[in-house]
């Protein structure tokens, strides 16, 4: 489904990510993990056009996507949440979840079952529906973001530390919902700092440390094997 | 009364105006973080294209749209000469393309035109005056009331209820985001090139329309206005860039009415006093626009 092949990116002389590879399977989901500072941002907004990669390739469903522009890569069917949670502040929960449908936007219909089955699955925008998107507290605009996601009906979905800064019982909620993304056959890329959480519903998982893959496996396997704290304190 | 209403009508009629000349300049603002300086030119496009068709007997409205038609067709063309390629550069780069293109405009308008004022064609309407409740007006200030009224609510309508004005305020917090649902960069910039053209070009009109000519330097004035009202109102802003345009024109009116004959020529400096004043007082403008402020 998705495949990296030695990417690497640079911010002028600091190489953030160091030629790694890894791929997705159809309707796998795959965790990448890492402290602060590991690349997984980096990768993320990579694969999704925000910034371009100085070396490898990325393809999605056998589409070369390295160069693409983020409104290619979403029209190819990648749709991201970015970890800063970026919701237009000023636009109303429903203008937001239409422009998540931007791609779709001659099919109404279609967009309005959709709508639907957002607000099934997240029932606090249908209660905020007009309600400007910067009054929403941090648990709704990140649901939100990946209902806006969800909207451009994907078959990727790439989600940026979707807990971070959130009450735990938000971070709950969050996961659920993810396990039922997962359930209804999306694949899903998902970045972590929340080890256990994200081992917890992933099928895969990869580690990332200074910008290079050190681990890789079975949710599993990471758990009893590698030794993520050694990663994760730089010991 | 009649003195009231005279007031009224001078306020909203030179206000309207203002308005539409800071939302054109403040579309692009929005989106880009870039202020257009070959807005004024716009305006000067509109006016010359009105000089040049005046002989050829088209109705006086064909050739107003042929104006406005133009001031889109060269909003469009700013974007590519001045702005795209550059704009991924740096912001100076951009600040200097766009002077660089203001002043190739002007100076074409000098070569191949005149340095020399032109008339430009008017309809009689223009010059008429009527009387309301006592209060005697040229027509022109309400024609003025009544474009930017219909063109304020257009444009209202345009970004609150359609998918492409609310993919351009989407854009003007946030561009890379809306990029990453599908939202093409290039379109929202060339419609906010396109938009603010129409903008310039109906206003170019109406301001042009005062005067009766036009001279290569005439966008100067507007351009100014428009900067100036923007950032009075909130550089970010759209609703902050009309609320900008109405309060200095309320400004502008209030010295004209009020100052002694001998001072009104200084009228720009107690002006410009004002917006310092107001600025120490709010120095983001007067209503803050989204929050992120990032350059695309």
């Amino acid at each position: 489904m998705l495949e990296v092949r030695d990417l690497s990116v640079s911010y002028g002389a600091i190489r953030a990510v160091r030629g790694i590879s890894f791929s997705l399977g159809k309707g796998e989901l795959v965790s990448l993990l890492g402290a602060n500072g590991a690349g997984k941002s980096s990768t993320i907004k990579c694969i999704a056009g925000a910034l371009k990669a100085s070396g490898g390739t990325i393809t999605l469903e056998g589409k070369d996507i390295t160069t693409s522009s983020p409104e290619q890569v979403v029209r190819t069917g990648l749709a991201t949440v970015p970890e800063t949670r970026d919701v237009f502040p000023d636009l109303t929960v429903a203008e937001n979840l239409m422009l998540g449908a931007y791609l779709h936007r001659r099919d109404v219909a279609g967009n309005r079952d959709n709508l639907e089955r957002m607000h099934a699955l997240f029932p606090r925008l249908s209660e905020r529906s007009n309600q400007a998107a910067g009054t929403l507290s941090g648990g709704e605009q990140q649901m939100l973001v990946i209902a806006r996601a969800l909207m451009s009906r994907p078959s990727v979905l790439l989600l940026d530390e979707p807990s971070l800064g959130l009450a735990p019982a938000i971070v709950e909620r969050i996961f659920e919902m993810i396990e039922t993304l997962k359930k209804s056959g999306l694949t899903i890329l998902l970045v972590e700092q929340n080890v256990n959480q994200a081992l917890a519903v992933a099928d895969r998982a990869y580690v990332m440390r200074l910008g290079s893959i050190v681990a890789s496996g079975t949710a599993d396997e990471i758990r009893s094997t590698s030794d993520l704290s050694a990663h994760y304190l730089g010991s | 009364m009649a003195f009231t209403i005279q007031f009224i009508i001078d306020v909203l009629s030179l206000g309207g105006a203002y308005a539409l000349m800071a939302l054109g300049l403040v579309i692009i603002y929005g989106i880009l973080r870039l202020v257009n300086f070959a807005y004024g030119e716009l305006i000067m496009v509109a006016g010359y294209t009105m000089y040049l068709s005046s002989g050829s007997g088209l109705p006086w409205i064909v050739m107003a749209a042929l104006a406005v038609a133009m001031a889109v067709v060269f909003g469009i063309f700013t974007d590519y000469a001045a702005f795209r390629p550059v704009r991924a550069k740096s912001v100076t780069a951009v600040l200097i393309t766009s002077f660089a293109f203001s002043n190739l405009l002007q100076n074409a308008a000098l070569l191949f035109i005149s340095p020399r004022p032109r008339n430009v064609p008017l309809p009689p309407i223009f010059s008429q005056t009527v009387e309301i409740a006592g209060a005697i007006t040229p027509v022109r200030n309400l024609i003025t009331i009544a474009a930017s009224i219909v063109l304020l609510a257009a444009v209202a309508y345009l970004m609150r209820k359609t998918t492409l004005g609310i993919a351009m305020r989407a854009a003007a917090t946030n561009f890379t985001m809306a990029r990453m649902l599908g939202v093409p960069a290039n379109l929202i910039i060339s419609s906010a090139f396109a938009l603010s053209g129409f903008l310039a070009g109906v206003v170019g009109i109406l301001w042009i329309g005062r005067i009766g000519t036009v001279v290569p330097g005439v966008g100067l004035e507007p351009l100014l206005v428009a900067f100036i009202a923007t950032v009075i109102g909130g550089m970010r802003s759209l609703p902050g860039a009309v609320v900008g345009g109405f309060l200095l024109a309320l400004i502008d009116t209030t010295l004209n009415y009020t100052l002694p004959q001998d001072l009104l020529k200084f009228r720009d400096a107690f002006t410009f006093t004002l917006v310092i004043l107001i600025l120490l007082w709010r120095p983001a403008g007067l209503i803050k626009g989204p929050a992120s402020g990032q350059r695309t």
